[in-house]
């Protein structure tokens, strides 16, 4: 899509910001510890968030252990399964995923594929990353304090998330709403910075219609984020005054183990609406990152453009706009006005149309491409499976209807994992296969890659497809033991042995993956600075990994958008963004 | 070419999973077959998409992946095919939906007929009541809750006074009759589950909150807690009774009301504090 003409240089309107003095490290502490450089802080979070991560993962081994065989393990009751899998819900989507998407892959890429030096804001981008450990340490802590974690469910509803009933009242549902809080303070440093980045700091020549989709997501995401992170911000502070100081914002007249309480007048389903405020623009705050590197990692190794780039561009917006206005889908049984479902409902299945493009565009990527099947397409492939699987199971839970039967049920756990846990981690796994020469200068080992894509695939979809029909059947999720039913066929505890069987594998295939990190960091091939042989920006620095300032003596300048493979008459079969178009000088394009 | 293989399995696999899976819903017991209808079609729809999404995506990977010489074709976009797929899946989600709101607009009104049945969560039990001879339920609030009036009715309310109350054991529905459920809960939330029945709604302290459903065959059901309420949430568990008429008014016999219960415990109480004395 080449649509400006490029007679001259002159042509391309200056950048917004021009060159700026850039913060230089001093020491050791300031170049890798308290660093202000956004590549640094990048690599910080993802493996912040990625060891929290092996946390969340260990957890979901215990869950799935109860689960197989209940019973067997006395180390297992049913307060701790609830912590279990309050902690592993909170963990994978905030501290993992959206600080993995945002907060690694933001603060690598942003910069580099618009063409900026750095951060606008470094200092506070710096913060954003301390206040986000600060965050993860308090989150830690719950596991160590009286009481234990809090089982409230990651979704934390009151009442019962601050009455006895429930694990981790003491401590434990203090801490992590202390924890939230930090979370999303450090997040709306870090998120403001991506946002003024994207906007102010593109290099001459990158307009927004020229941006990488990678760059697309995570700055929706990331205006996205923003505008929901305060409800659930205030939702925080609110549920902790409710906690500590007795106020009854969320509480209503009720009785604890037999008592009656203090509290009076307020409404749980407030806390509800204010929850999932956030929580479903959350989905695609974690889904539109991976919509946008999937798109990248596919065009890239499929050799072909992006089909239908302005359309894509347009489907990110569109989803980020329409996921708020369809949070109370998540509350269809909650006991909201019902009349509710037939506007939710309407809004929710609108979205499956600028989603379903967005899927079609991808495979029609694919078609008359030059198709290498790499680590990273493989992964890109998997996402498109597991994400257009768990799409039209929302299909189901969109439709009001047919939500009311299959709420609560395990249907709902197997959707939101295919959708959101699944189709992202595949996003997550095709993006470090594909970046991490970028930032080491080495490749990641192929056959180890390969090794961890099959397994993990094949095993993830082996646990979460089956899993729809027990929610079919009609057992409901957050269930320690599902014990004596009258519906229940003995067959089902076979299921979910086979199923925690797979989980296990998949989770040591893991193992296999922080191996290939760790060993492909010293012993891995030589990467070169373009090894794929991608158009955009950040594959055309100076140095490989990129250095303080990323461009060298002077910013590149863009011509062209970054999807320019295998075009007709080039030599190559891609053209780098920042190379001039044919007849035009390059010792002309210095601004 | 092994790559486009797997992924055509993947696809195959998941219909042939999804035709033999034994699990599979339990036999209905309302009127609620539409919403199963409704879930059948769904299924078709989205089938149909996977399938041919998968099935495009292995035949590319097989006609396509990489080979000596071969060359990228170069289409940035298409704007005709791409307002045509946008037309044909708004076509598809509209199919899904259409019916969908009819179904919930059934779901939501409630017949004129439909008996009033109220059912209490409390950690981790379920109580319910049923109105009297006079047909209504009497008033109630979490304050008068107290060890001798456990779920909180008024014991002024003129209309509460004939009230059965059931506790710690199972609720009993005459067949065919349509019931209107109210539901309330006295602590946390709770969520009144029975899979045979297909419907089900949260219970929030503080409102009353409902669904309606008319139960088609006879029978005894499981109530499970379908909203997390706390450690034992996966044991509050109780039964529903479907019986013909005729067995349902005798065990309605056989229940006692509201007045009675709170008379025997003025009645227990005199005797408990004369035997001190």
């Amino acid at each position: 899509m080449v649509d400006i003409p490029f007679d001259e240089v002159a042509g391309i309107p200056p950048a917004e910001v021009g060159e700026v003095e850039l913060y230089h490290p001093h020491s050791w502490w300031t170049r890798y510890v308290f660093s202000q450089d956004a590549k640094v802080i990048a690599v910080q979070y993802s493996i912040t968030a990625m060891s929290i991560g092996m946390v969340a993962l260990v957890l979901s081994w215990m869950m799935r252990l109860q689960l197989g065989f209940p019973g067997t393990f006395s180390f297992i009751d049913a307060n701790q399964y609830l912590q279990f899998i309050t902690m592993h819900g909170m963990i994978m989507v905030i501290y993992l995923l959206t600080a993995l998407f945002l907060g690694g892959f933001g603060n690598y890429l942003i910069p580099l594929m618009v063409g900026a030096r750095d951060m606008v804001f470094p200092y506070v981008n710096m913060l954003s990353y301390w206040v986000y450990l600060l965050a993860v340490l308090v989150l830690v802590a719950t596991f160590f304090v009286p009481g234990g974690p809090t089982g409230a469910g990651w979704t934390l509803y009151p009442p019962q998330a601050i009455l006895s009933g429930t694990p981790g009242q003491d401590w434990g549902i203090v801490l992590m709403l202390a924890s939230l809080i930090l979370f999303i303070i450090g997040f709306t440093m870090g998120g403001l910075n991506y946002v003024v980045t994207v906007l102010q700091a593109r290099t001459r020549g990158m307009t927004l219609m020229r941006m990488p989709l990678t760059v697309w997501g995570i700055f929706t995401a990331t205006v996205m984020a923003l505008l929901a992170f305060p409800a659930l911000f205030v939702a925080s502070v609110m549920l902790l005054l409710d906690r500590l100081l007795g106020t009854s914002f969320f509480m209503p007249t009720l009785v604890e183990m037999g008592q009656l309480t203090k509290y009076g007048g307020g409404s749980p389903i407030l806390f509800q609406h204010l929850f999932w405020f956030f929580g479903h623009p959350e989905v695609y705050i974690v889904a539109l990152p991976a919509f946008g590197i999937i798109s990248d990692l596919i065009s890239v190794h499929a050799r072909k453009n992006i089909f239908g780039y302005r359309m894509m561009v347009w489907a990110i917006v569109a989803i980020g706009a329409l996921s708020f206005v369809v949070w109370a889908h998540h509350m269809y049984v909650s006991g909201m006005n019902p009349y509710f479902g037939f506007f939710f409902a309407t809004t929710t299945l609108i979205i499956a149309i600028p989603t379903a493009i967005k899927v079609y565009n991808w495979v029609l990527t694919l078609w008359r491409g030059d198709i290498h099947l790499t680590v990273p397409m493989l992964f890109a492939l998997a996402f498109i499976i597991t994400f257009v699987n768990g799409g039209l199971t929302g299909l189901f839970l969109g439709n009001v209807v047919v939500d009311v039967p299959l709420s609560d049920t395990m249907f709902v756990v197997a959707h939101f994992h295919m959708v959101m846990g699944i189709a992202p981690i595949m996003a997550v796994f095709g993006g470090l296969y594909h970046w991490y020469p970028k930032v080491t200068g080495r490749m990641l080992n192929e056959a180890l890659g390969r090794f961890h894509f099959w397994v993990t695939f094949i095993g993830a979809y082996a646990i979460f497809f089956p899993m729809h029909y027990l929610g079919l059947l009609g057992m409901p999720r957050r269930y320690h033991d599902i014990g004596e039913t009258t519906f229940v066929p003995a067959s089902a505890h076979d299921l979910n042995a086979f199923m925690s069987v797979a989980a296990l594998i998949v989770g040591f295939a893991q193992l296999v993956f922080l191996f290939n990190i760790i060993w492909s960091l010293f012993k891995g091939k030589e990467a070169g600075s373009n090894p794929w042989g991608a158009a955009s920006l950040e594959w055309q620095t100076p140095e490989t990994p990129p250095g303080h300032g990323n461009w060298g003596k002077d910013l590149p300048i863009v011509y062209r958008w970054a999807y320019d493979y295998s075009v007709p008459g080039a030599a190559g079969d891609f053209v780098p963004q920042n190379e001039p178009p044919a007849g035009l000088a390059t010792q002309g394009a210095h601004p | 070419m092994a790559v486009a293989l797997v992924l055509l399995l993947v696809a195959v696999a998941s219909v042939l999973f999804h035709i033999y899976s034994p699990w599979w819903w339990t036999p209905i017991a309302s009127n609620w077959r539409y919403i199963d209808d409704t879930i059948n079609l769904t299924f078709w729809i989205t089938g149909a998409v996977f399938c041919a999404v998968i099935a495009f995506m292995a035949y590319c990977v097989f006609r396509f992946h990489h080979k000596e010489g071969r060359r990228a074709a170069y289409n940035p976009e298409n704007k005709k095919l791409e307002w045509w797929l946008s037309i044909v899946t708004a076509v598809g989600v509209a199919a899904m939906l259409a019916p969908g709101l009819v179904v919930w607009h059934q779901f939501v009104t409630v017949p004129d007929d439909a008996t009033d049945v109220e059912v209490v969560g409390q950690q981790w039990m379920w109580s319910y009541r049923l109105p009297g001879k006079d047909g209504r339920l009497g008033t109630s609030d979490a304050r008068l809750i107290s060890p001798d009036n456990p779920l909180g009715l008024n014991p002024n309310d003129p209309n509460g006074q004939d009230d059965i109350v059931v506790q710690s054991d199972d609720l009993h529905l005459p067949v065919g009759k349509p019931v209107k459920v109210l539901l309330r809960s006295i602590d946390v939330l709770h969520d009144f589950y029975v899979p045979e029945f297909r419907a089900k709604m949260d219970m929030i302290p503080g409102s009353v909150t409902y669904y309606w459903f008319t139960p088609t065959r006879t029978g005894t059901f499981d109530v499970l807690c379908a909203e997390l309420c706390g450690t034992a949430h996966a044991q509050m568990r109780s039964r529903v009774v479907v019986q013909e008429a005729k067995e349902y008014h005798a065990w309605l016999e056989r229940q006692r009301t509201f007045a009675e219960l709170s008379g025997q415990h003025d009645v227990a109480k005199a005797a408990y504090r004369t035997g001190r004395e």
